[in-house]
């Protein structure tokens, strides 16, 4: 075991890990942040997504002893403390951007990596993207107008309900 | 779908990495960036009993752009590639290949010295280090040595490198900064090259004098095609079309479920003429026309 000291949206973690546990499992079993989904296991779905020092990183293809001294974000970072959802989180539900859910948490995370590095960028780019994250629901076109509300605050189609 | 368990190493300077990477020799793997590696330790593909892990290793992430050429060291991201100005001023074709590799999330953690010592034979570095004159830096307690591109690529995940060394740098020329293309098939966006090709030529007074054509994903390594740089340094009107063909007729690729053998062949002429094309009409600045 080794001892590793973290930031996890925002507050600081020290725990004591085995060098093989899984970032997305030390999120999930050793912290309680079971928003982050483990989907494929490697590295080919995306619902495992986090920002590690702010860029997209998959959490199931890191060591969580990689993640020493590191600043690690997930979804649960959205909307901390009980608050009202996220703006992207509220997009996406007034958009059906989901059905299931299982992909969401990586999918927000990677759109809040694109609202930070390319807010202007129109679908083309944000199927772009959105390419490593797989969805089976959606056919990713409710996906793809909520991402363009929440960049854009329009034209995304929202859920006429 | 979790790594087996292995002994952890995290050096903190080069010399004591060369020390465990002789202590440990063929126990061991190397994990840089850890894109191509977790997933085969999640699978148990790979079951080393050491793993040693460069990421606290300092000094391996710098891009320099001495005398002729760009240093880039081998803890450098695809993310930083596709980003960094001296890249994209002195190596522009190394930029434009940086963004086909994965998606975003796997550009900002996996390496350039990651990709070529897996050396899988459909990664883009391993034609881009073809294509510009590139070779590879190792490092190990016997000393450093540089190996050409060529030499160092020798099958499918095998290369080079010994076991008790380990790569900390790539070098590329600056000579074909001015005139160079790179294509690639995808069955869908971030998805390994079906078919890419790296091309990059030296242009003296309008006529082509050097030209390098690099060719991933037909073979169980990147792949030169002499017959295909012979044809555009003939000078014919016709450079780029009996480019494409020589490229087509210099391979033998397999059959596989990502595509037939005649599919890749057709893949690599229509890649060729894109690339090759590309490269004829890149502009003084080093700027391709996509």
């Amino acid at each position: 075991m080794a001892e590793i000291s973290l930031i996890v949206n925002g507050e600081p973690a020290i725990a004591q890990v085995d060098p093989r546990t899984l970032l997305s499992d030390f999120l999930r079993d050793d912290l309680g942040l079971t928003g982050t989904h483990v989907g494929c296991e490697h590295g080919y779905c995306g619902a495992c997504t986090v920002l590690v020092d702010g860029a997209s990183a998959r959490s199931c293809l890191m060591l969580a002893i990689q993640a020493d001294a590191r600043s690690v974000e997930t979804v649960e970072s959205l909307s901390a403390n009980g608050a009202g959802l996220h703006p992207i989180q509220q997009a996406f539900k007034d958009c059906h951007g989901l059905q299931c859910g299982f992909c969401t948490p990586g999918l927000l995370m990677s759109v809040v990596e694109l609202a930070a590095t390319n807010p202007g960028c129109g679908r083309d780019e944000i199927r772009e993207h959105l390419s490593g994250n797989v969805c089976r629901c959606t056919g990713y076109h409710h996906i793809v107008d909520a991402v363009e509300r929440a960049l854009n605050g329009a034209p995304g189609r929202a859920d006429e309900s | 779908m979790k790594p087996p368990r292995f002994a952890y190493y995290s050096p903190r300077t080069l010399p004591e990495l060369l020390e465990v990477l002789e202590e440990t020799g063929d126990e061991a793997v190397v994990l840089a960036g850890g894109q191509s590696l977790l997933p085969m330790l999640n699978l148990r593909l790979a079951t080393p009993s050491h793993v040693i892990d460069l990421g606290r290793v300092p000094g391996l992430d710098s891009i320099a752009s001495p005398n002729g050429s760009v240093e880039v060291g081998a803890m450098v991201t695809h993310r930083r590639m596709e980003t960094d100005p001296i890249v994209a001023a002195v190596a522009p074709l190394a930029q434009r290949a940086a963004g086909y590799v994965g998606y975003l999330a796997i550009r900002n953690r996996g390496t350039v010295g990651g990709s070529v010592a897996h050396a899988d034979p459909a990664a883009e570095w391993p034609i881009v280090l073809l294509a510009l004159d590139g070779n590879v830096g190792l490092a190990s307690s016997r000393g450093w040595r540089n190996v050409a591109a060529e030499d160092f690529f020798e099958s499918v995940y095998t290369t080079a490198r010994r076991p008790d060394e380990v790569v900390t740098s790539l070098r590329f020329s600056s000579r074909f900064a001015h005139s160079w293309g790179f294509s690639e098939f995808q069955r869908r966006t971030g998805d390994f090259a079906t078919v890419a090709v790296a091309v990059a030529c030296v242009v003296e007074s309008g006529e082509v004098a050097e030209a390098r054509v690099a060719i991933a994903g037909v073979a169980d390594r990147p792949l030169r095609c002499r017959e295909a740089e012979s044809a555009l340094t003939a000078g014919s009107a016709s450079a780029a079309i009996d480019a494409a063909e020589a490229a087509r007729d210099c391979i033998d690729p397999v059959s596989d479920i990502h595509g037939s053998s005649s599919f890749r062949k057709r893949l690599v002429y229509a890649e060729t003429l894109r690339a090759v094309r590309q490269a004829l009409t890149v502009n003084e600045a080093g700027i391709g026309d996509g």
